[in-house]
């Protein structure tokens, strides 16, 4: 007579479960089944994401005003979109944008990419490099807003005093943020500083899937340094700067939190990005349809701009 | 170019995909631009309407 094996957990909780219930499960068919196991999740995204956006977009089109909800809903058309695209100020606001976003992802890739490059050698004390160069992306952007107000106070902060000893300026006679040409540069110096560590990471993670026996195989065809550079480190790391980018990208399109604690948008406009902007419309002006058909405007840019992104980064990918 | 224009004519996701890719990043351009403001009016049509062909031309034949 042969011995029984014991009774798993899986085999225990399959007496337990009620045969009725045990009978309709069998009788779902495995598309039925993964539809309840996706279920959740996909009412869980049309709550949260499309039904407010598409509750935007009706918006967008009325006059609706959040501190007066009772007030009636009168129906304006494209008359938000024509105000917003033909306002100066908004326009100002975009180049703006415009500055810091193409400035910071040029310092930060030109930057995380190299310090990727340096780190990626070995030498002592790496490890506790790494860290140390991470350090300032895992600090809250509350912290950093004042710790670099701090820096670039004109009297008491360290940034005027390097810059005095390095050309010879006097410290007081400059504010970095106070000043129209200088603060557009200030913030981009501030996100720089605090996100090009995370481009080193995602470049550095890139550095290191190309295998070695690829760089042996160049030693051995003579290849120079510059040209293992330019056609194997750059083409194989390419895919993971992009991602990098994109990500940056689309976080700087709706940079808020570090800029209002730095400028606050000042001096006058220099530095109001459209995010700023944005909320001062929705949350201090209460124009809740013009706002809305503001968010509007930079989801479709954000959301172009990311589909031919994601084209292209699957084209590398291929490649 | 007249490979373009037959890809184009015969529906193919390539030609298509790029059409709508330029008109994307004419409308970004044009929507950060420095020099025009009629430029920066007209960005957002530009941009919607390549943003929706491309959603639609993704669906297109190889």
């Amino acid at each position: 007579m042969q011995d029984t094996p014991p009774a798993t957990p899986a085999d225990r909780l399959a007496r337990a479960t009620p045969p009725t219930l045990a009978r309709k499960v069998r009788g779902l068919s495995d598309r039925s089944i993964a539809w309840i196991f996706v279920a959740p999740t996909i009412l869980l995204l049309l709550a949260i994401n499309i039904f407010p956006l598409i509750w935007t977009i009706r918006l967008s089109f009325t006059n609706f005003r959040a501190n007066r909800p009772n007030e009636p809903l009168e129906w304006v058309g494209l008359r938000n979109y024509e105000r917003i695209l033909t306002d100066p100020d908004v326009w100002q606001t975009m180049q703006a944008t415009a500055h810091f976003l193409f400035w910071t992802l040029f310092f930060q890739v030109l930057l995380g990419f190299a310090l990727a490059w340096l780190i990626n050698r070995k030498f002592r004390g790496n490890d506790l490099m790494t860290t140390l160069i991470v350090l300032p992306m895992m600090l809250s952007p509350a912290v950093v807003g004042n710790f670099w107000t701090f820096l670039y106070q004109p009297q008491i902060g360290l940034i005027n005093y390097a810059v005095e000893f390095v050309t010879g300026i006097p410290a007081s006679s400059f504010t970095m943020l106070g000043s129209v040409s200088l603060a557009p540069w200030a913030i981009v110096i501030v996100d720089t500083w605090m996100w090009t560590p995370f481009v080193m990471l995602i470049c550095l993670a890139g550095l290191r899937s190309i295998p070695d026996y690829i760089y042996e195989a160049a030693e051995i065809d003579r290849a120079s340094k510059w040209r293992q550079f330019w056609t194997m480190t750059v083409p194989m790391v390419l895919p993971f700067l992009m991602l990098a980018v994109l990500f940056r990208g689309i976080e700087n399109f709706k940079m808020f939190d570090l800029v209002v604690l730095l400028t606050g948008g000042g001096p006058g406009d220099t530095t109001l990005l459209s995010s700023i902007e944005l909320k001062r419309e929705a949350f201090e002006k209460w124009r809740t349809g013009y706002s809305s058909a503001y968010a509007i405007i930079l989801f479709v840019t954000v959301f172009g701009l990311a589909s031919i992104y994601v084209k292209a980064l699957n084209k590398v990918k291929e490649r | 170019m007249s490979a373009f224009i037959k890809g184009l004519l015969a529906l193919r996701r390539g030609p298509w995909e790029m059409l709508a890719t330029i008109l994307i990043a004419l409308g970004v351009v044009m929507l950060m631009q420095p020099f025009a403001l009629v430029l920066f009016t007209y960005s957002f049509l530009v941009t919607l309407v390549g943003t929706v062909m491309f959603i639609i031309v993704s669906h297109f034949k190889e």
